[in-house]
């Protein structure tokens, strides 16, 4: 029986990994869904989903010389889910500022208990070393309203952090 | 008023470019009440173009008044032959498609653009329009000459500080 699972590859990043990845699965195959890819600092990281008549066993085996010879990092794990199952985020945030420790933490914190929840979150560091700047871009759903929203990100404003909530408004024709 | 299937993408029709409507008769007005059923039978659509049900003619429905929080808008519309004669400005939208399920994504159109168009007597009517319902009537008119939002989707990475902030 197929099923769904989810691949995390991490490693140094260098051209090819993507093709020889997907090479593979689909030789075996494999039928891929959706995925997150990304360079972060040196590294290329991938969570890609596969779907896949393999029990995990022989798919981890089928995957570990590729593994080796690109000299990444690979895990597979059964996933619950599957495709066409896209919650539409109605809230977008934009935080921005000085970088320092503890950022995410409070921005994600008052936002849900805001009733928040995050669908896609990408941030970056931008700057440089001396002057940092963290960014972080946020969209997800608010149970409670945008003005809960914005009362509890209030506080952190005086801490100089930047933060711009906005509804997104989906325009279906 | 029978709505009518709503064709999705990858049907080629989607793909093909309308024709100029020439005759404003019975039959144009009975499938114009089919688009608007077709249009409000769809999950929240502010707007419907004649290829989305496999008619490949040049009718739009356009409809931002019942928005949850309102926009400026000119009501229900339906345009026959619509062109948009000019636009300014430009910014970024999310959008969706009755012919694209399950799918949303950002796309850049004009801010206010000048739309000559005839109504369903063929009458010739000019708007000014801006904001939602501009995107709403590109978006539409894109359809007409086979286009799909899919066509124009700019990364949502370049949403990072793509608004007015530098107007602060």
């Amino acid at each position: 029986m197929s099923q769904w699972y989810m691949l995390t590859l991490v490693g140094q990043d260098r051209p090819g990994i993507v093709s020889q990845l997907t090479q593979v699965l689909y030789e075996a195959g494999c039928n891929l869904g959706e995925a997150s890819m990304i360079r972060l600092a040196g590294n290329f990281t991938t969570m890609l989903m596969v779907h896949s008549a393999l029990p995990q066993r022989d798919l981890e085996s089928l995957l570990k010389p590729l593994a080796d010879r690109l000299d990444v990092r690979l895990h597979v794990d059964a996933i619950a889910g599957s495709l066409h199952d896209h919650p539409a985020s109605d809230v977008r945030i934009t935080v921005y500022g000085a970088d320092r420790a503890g950022i995410v933490a409070r921005v994600t914190s008052a936002l849900a208990e805001a009733g928040f929840n995050i669908l896609d979150l990408e941030s970056t560091v931008g700057g440089n070393e001396q002057s940092p700047i963290y960014m972080m871009y946020i969209e997800g759903q608010a149970a409670q309203g945008l003005d809960e929203l914005r009362d509890a990100v209030r506080p952190l404003a005086d801490e100089d952090i930047d933060i711009t909530i906005e509804a997104v408004d989906i325009m279906v024709g | 008023m029978p709505a009518r299937d709503i064709l999705v993408y990858p049907d080629e029709r989607l793909k093909y470019e309308s024709m100029e409507v020439e005759s404003f008769d019975d039959e144009l007005q009975e499938f114009i009440m089919d688009l608007e059923a077709s249009r409000c039978a769809g999950p929240g659509a502010v707007g419907i173009a004649a290829p989305q049900v496999g008619r490949l003619q040049r009718i739009v429905i356009v409809d931002v008044s019942a928005m949850r929080k309102s926009v400026p808008n000119h009501g229900h519309l339906v345009l026959i032959n619509p062109v948009i004669a000019e636009w300014e400005g430009h910014e970024i939208g999310r959008e969706g498609c009755l012919s694209v399920p399950d799918f949303t994504g950002n796309v850049i159109r004009a801010q206010r653009i000048r739309l000559q168009a005839q109504d369903p007597h063929g009458e010739l009517c000019e708007f000014e329009m801006q904001g939602f319902e501009a995107r709403a009537v590109q978006h539409e008119i894109d359809h007409l000459d086979g286009l799909l939002f899919l066509d124009r989707v700019v990364s949502r990475r370049t949403d990072i500080f793509r608004r007015k902030v530098y107007k602060k």
